[in-house]
Formats: structure tokens, C-alpha cells, sequence
């Protein structure tokens, strides 16, 4: 491979667009029979910027994912409303692309074909398999272009979802634990492919994470999403928002990352068992705040 | 920037980590000490055919010798049966009566399991369609398919349309129970991600909803081949002029018993084989679709 990867997916002109949460909340009904509504989140709002990579952090169940289905349209809110680019989102927008929490590949299609999945309606054939190439080289599964989804592992199946929605070269990309069951080498690797990948093709992200380390390392701003800590309304909304100091690509050492770490793990509830500690693990592999 | 300086010998590297514990060829062996285990027999062709051989080959010894003392009128030996099929054949009425038996089994079964197919879509995969339709078609179904018989006959007269009816309403109920059935129970999962990629209508159905439920839909045409052959006999033996069915009738009365068995034999072997077919079609479906 003589290309770089700027080089290989660089098409046209950045898509990236902005997003608004304006007071967003969604409550589901009730499992059974009548009472009130249960509501998961409420009161959130943000403005994201277009080409801003924000991370979404919470305790699992605060509703991160339901946050996500929401911008793309999957979900819809029962109060407030999400604007892309200025426009109301109502049911799935072609401005956006996600990568689901679990893989969901379709069983029957080999890995190549699963990207394809991906590629923005009317792709030229050549130029589309061209481009599910380059993204199966970069996410590391050349090998198994041809393999179909449970003839590999479960992390290769999370690249495999992560390529495609990478391939829709969307306007809004969201991402739901794109490396969650991944090993730590590969997470870090997986990492800086995106960061590759968003300097090539500028995009707006939303990241779903559990890992503090992986948001200080790729987002801009950080979105702490928790429920109020006196129990005053139930639902999770916004209890920090933090932005990241300096450019991407970061380093993962930095003492001023460190600081911040402190504060977020403070966020999620999770004692550190004094500052230092999270200086130190934060030069190595990341630490998983489960 | 060291992520962007080489990015092209940071990724081939995940390729042959991966690579390596994913070796196909090391996870074989073991399969294979098995299949030469005790599973290695019964894995055989030739064990298998000749196994399957095995209990219509114990029949006819025994049919042989009983048939040896007895008179043909109530059991007739092997080789009158042969010869009757000889005759038959000779007389030109074998391939006549195959012919237009094989010709109104394909007819009804191409048009029941066509129905099948396309009202099982329908109520598999709308809410309101399932609403209008099942109720009716349960009630239908209810209906023992022969209870038709009377009423064909008078509207249709004993012409080529009321067999052919008849097998079409044995065929349409096993594929559109299962279809509709199985495309109910679709991975709602991998439906979301197919429309989050911008499918919907029949190319989400094309491309998600079809291949999920092949398998079932095999099934159910195999289903839908039996009962065909079983409605084609019973419209046969009411009210025909030609056929296997009437052949049966015509040698009950003309006590041509040898004949009776040679077209047993003959609807068994037909039965079977363009089951094979399908069993051929269905190996084939499944190794493209799964
Ligand atoms: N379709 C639904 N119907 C009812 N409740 C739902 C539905 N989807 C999500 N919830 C509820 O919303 C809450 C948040 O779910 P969500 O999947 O957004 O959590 P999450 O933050 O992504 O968690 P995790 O980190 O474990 O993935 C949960 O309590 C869940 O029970
Ligand atoms: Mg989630």
C-alpha cells in the first residue's frame, strides 16, 4: 500500500455539518399495564459544531444510546427536537451515518459486501468497491474481505460495522462503542485509524464510550451524561461538558489530560484512589472504568 | 504527528496479528480427528445411499417370497408389477398420465406457492396487512382442503382449472404459513440497520428480509410439493380421464391390481424425486445465504 490515507479516501469537499440538541428528552412508556412515563433523558442541550468530534460518556443505562438513536432519526424524542444542519431530524436521516453498539451484519454477506451496506445510494459500482476496499485495508481485514460474518470475531465484526458507516462518508457520523470489544493494542490502533480518517474526510461525530482515556484522546469536547446526584428529576442530562485542550492527535500522557481524567472518572462515581494513579495509567494502554 | 507518517505499517500489522490466531487451516485438524472418529461412517456417501437402500431392499425380499404362493389377484409379484409398468408403457398411457400429472402439479404448485409467497410478504411485513388478511386466511385454513372439491367441480367443471385449483389451495397454505410466520420473527436489529443505511420498501426487503427467511421459505415449498402430490391423487380419483389419480381408479375397476401397485411405486419415486430437486435448490440457497 503506497497511499496514505488521506490520499486513498480524500473525494470531495468536507460534509461536515453542525447539530443542535435543543431541551431533548425521551421517556418510555411504561413495560406494563398503566403509570406514569419512565423517563431515561431529559433537558439536553448542546451545540455541536460542524467537524467537532464530541464524546459522549455515562454509566451504563444513563442512555447514551438512545441519545444516539435519537440524532439519527431511529428514535425520536418525546420532548424538544434535534436540528442537523439547521433542519429538524424526523425518522432516519441520509445525513448521518451510525455504528451500532452490537455489529449487526447481515449474516448471509460477507465482510466486503457488509461494508458496501454502507455506501451512499448511487455510488458508481467501480468507485464504491474501490472505496469498501480501502476501508476493509484500514480497519485490517483484507485477509477477510471474503469471510462472512461468523467466520470472524467478535471485534473484527465491530471494524467491520465501524467501515461501514464509515463508508456512507456521512455529513454526521455516530458511533456507539465503535471499540468496545476490542483487545487494548487494537483499540488504540482503531483510534488513530479514525483520527486518520477524520483529517481526510472532516465529519461531525458523535462518540459513544465507556472509556475516559479513549474521549480525552479523540474528542474535542467531552459530555458527561449523568443523573442529578439529590435525585431532584429522574432522566440523565448533561452534568459536565468539558473541552478538551490542544489539537487531535493528542498526547496520551499529557498532565494537563490527566487532570481532566480526574474529573470525569469523578463524574462517573469511580474513586481514583488519589491523583497521581491517573497520571500514570494514563501514559500506558487505557483504563476501563466498568 | 507520528500517526500520519506510517499509517501503512501500523495497519498491515494488525492484519497479521489477527491473521495468525484466526488461521483456518489450524482450527481444521481438529474436525477432522472427529470425522475420523466415530463420525466418520455415517459422513460417507456410499454408506448413505446404500443405508437408505438398505429397508426398501429387506421390502421387496420379502414381497418376493410372499408373493411367490399367493394369487396375483390380491398380491401381485414384483415382476407382474414390472410388467405392468411395461405394458402400461407400451400403450403409450404411462407417459401420458405422467405427463399431465406432473403438468397440473407444477401448475398448482407454481401458482399456490406464488400466492403463498406474495400474501405471506404481505402479512408478514405490515401490521395492517396481518390485520386485514390472517383472520380470513386462518378461517380458510380451516376449511379441509377436500371440502373444496364439490364446489370446484360445479364452477369449474372436471376440466383442467379445477384440479389444478385444488392443488394450488394445498400448496398456498404451507408456504404462506411460513413465510408470514418467519418474516414476523426478522432480527428487528438487523431491519433497523438496513433502514439506518437507507433501505426501505422492497429493497429493504430485497436485501434484509428475503435472505433472512429463505431458509423458512425452503422449507415451506418442500412442504407445499407434498401436499400438491397429495391434492393432485385426491382430484385425480374424483373426476378425471387421465392421470396417475385415475389410473389408480381406473385399474381399482378394472381389479388390475398390478397396475394399482406399479403407480404407488411410480407416484413415490415422482414424489421424491422432485423433492430432491428441491432439496438440491434449498443446498444450494443455503450455501448463498448463510
Ligand atoms: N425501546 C425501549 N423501550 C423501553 N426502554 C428503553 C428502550 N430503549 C432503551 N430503554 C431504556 O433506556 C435506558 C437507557 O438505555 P440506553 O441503551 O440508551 O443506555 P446506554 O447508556 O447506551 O447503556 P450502555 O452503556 O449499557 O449501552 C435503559 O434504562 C433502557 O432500559
Ligand atoms: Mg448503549
Amino acid at each position: 500500500m503506497s497511499t496514505t490515507v488521506p490520499q486513498a479516501l480524500a473525494r470531495d469537499v468536507s460534509r461536515a455539518v453542525s447539530i443542535d440538541f435543543a431541551g431533548v428528552g425521551r421517556a418510555f412508556a411504561p413495560e406494563r399495564g398503566s403509570g406514569p412515563a419512565r423517563p431515561v433523558l431529559r433537558d439536553i442541550e448542546l451545540a455541536v459544531e460542524p467537524g467537532e468530534v464530541v464524546a459522549i460518556l455515562g454509566t451504563s443505562g444513563c442512555g447514551k444510546s438512545t441519545l444516539l438513536r435519537i440524532t439519527g432519526g431511529l428514535d425520536s424524542a418525546t420532548s424538544g427536537s434535534v436540528r442537523i444542519d439547521g433542519s429538524p431530524v424526523s425518522g432516519i436521516d441520509p445525513r448521518t451515518a451510525i455504528g451500532f453498539q452490537e455489529p449487526r451484519l447481515l449474516p448471509w454477506r460477507t465482510v466486503h459486501d457488509n461494508v458496501a451496506l454502507g455506501l451512499p445510494r448511487g455510488t458508481p459500482k467501480a468507485e464504491g468497491a474501490e472505496r469498501v476496499s480501502t476501508l476493509i485495508d484500514l480497519v485490517g481485514l483484507s485477509e477477510f474481505a471474503g469471510h462472512r460474518p461468523r467466520e470472524i470475531s467478535g471485534g473484527m465484526a465491530q471494524r467491520t460495522s465501524l467501515a461501514r458507516a464509515l463508508a456512507r462518508n456521512p455529513g454526521v457520523l455516530l458511533l456507539d462503542e465503535p471499540f468496545g470489544a476490542l483487545d487494548a493494542l487494537t483499540r488504540l490502533k482503531m483510534q488513530d485509524l479514525l483520527l486518520d480518517i477524520l483529517s481526510a474526510e472532516p465529519t461531525t461525530v458523535l462518540l459513544v464510550t465507556h472509556d475516559v482515556d479513549e474521549a480525552l484522546q479523540l474528542a474535542d469536547r467531552i459530555v458527561l451524561l449523568a443523573k442529578p446526584e439529590d435525585e431532584s428529576a429522574p432522566g440523565a442530562t448533561i452534568a459536565q461538558l468539558l473541552t478538551v485542550p490542544g489539537t487531535r492527535p493528542r498526547d496520551r500522557g499529557s498532565a494537563e489530560l490527566a487532570e481532566l481524567r480526574g474529573r470525569l472518572l469523578d463524574g462517573l462515581g469511580i474513586d481514583r484512589h488519589g491523583s497521581a494513579r491517573g497520571v500514570e495509567t494514563g501514559t500506558s494502554i487505557p483504563h476501563y472504568p466498568y | 504527528m507520528t500517526y500520519q507518517s506510517e499509517p501503512d505499517e501500523r495497519v498491515p500489522g494488525v492484519v497479521t496479528t489477527q491473521g495468525s490466531s484466526y488461521d483456518t487451516t489450524e482450527a481444521r485438524p481438529g474436525r477432522a480427528f472427529l470425522a475420523r472418529g466415530t463420525g466418520r461412517l455415517t459422513s460417507r456417501t456410499w454408506f448413505v445411499l446404500l443405508a437408505g437402500a438398505l429397508l426398501p431392499a429387506i421390502v421387496l425380499a420379502v414381497w418376493l417370497i410372499a408373493s411367490a404362493g399367493g394369487t396375483t389377484a390380491t398380491l401381485p409379484s414384483p415382476g407382474d408389477v414390472w410388467l405392468a409398468g411395461v405394458d402400461l408403457a407400451q400403450r403409450g398411457l404411462l407417459a401420458s398420465d405422467v405427463a399431465i400429472s406432473v403438468q397440473r402439479v407444477l401448475l398448482g404448485f407454481g401458482i399456490g406457492a406464488g400466492l403463498g409467497l406474495s400474501i405471506g410478504a404481505v402479512v408478514g411485513l405490515s401490521k395492517l396487512g396481518d390485520i386485514l388478511l390472517s383472520p380470513t386466511l386462518a378461517a380458510l385454513r380451516a376449511v379441509p382442503s377436500l371440502a373444496w372439491v364439490p364446489l370446484l367441480i360445479l364452477w369449474f367443471k372436471i376440466g383442467e382449472d379445477s384440479k389444478v385449483i385444488l392443488i394450488a389451495i394445498g400448496a398456498f397454505f404451507p408456504v404462506y404459513t411460513t413465510v408470514s410466520a418467519a418474516l414476523r420473527h426478522v432480527d428487528r436489529q438487523l431491519v433497523e440497520a438496513g433502514r439506518a443505511f437507507g433501505l426501505n420498501g422492497p429493497r429493504l426487503f430485497v436485501t434484509v428480509q428475503l435472505p433472512a427467511v429463505i431458509p423458512s421459505v425452503i422449507s415451506g415449498l418442500r412442504l407445499a410439493l407434498a401436499q400438491a402430490w397429495l391434492f393432485l391423487v385426491a382430484a385425480e380419483l374424483i373426476a378425471s380421464s387421465m392421470g396417475l389419480g385415475f389410473r389408480l381408479v381406473d385399474s381399482q375397476n378394472n381389479g388390475r391390481i398390478d397396475r394399482i401397485f406399479f403407480v404407488i411405486i411410480l407416484l413415490a419415486v415422482l414424489g421424491k424425486l422432485t423433492d430432491s430437486l428441491v432439496g438440491l435448490f434449498e443446498r444450494w440457497v443455503k450455501r448463498r445465504w448463510s
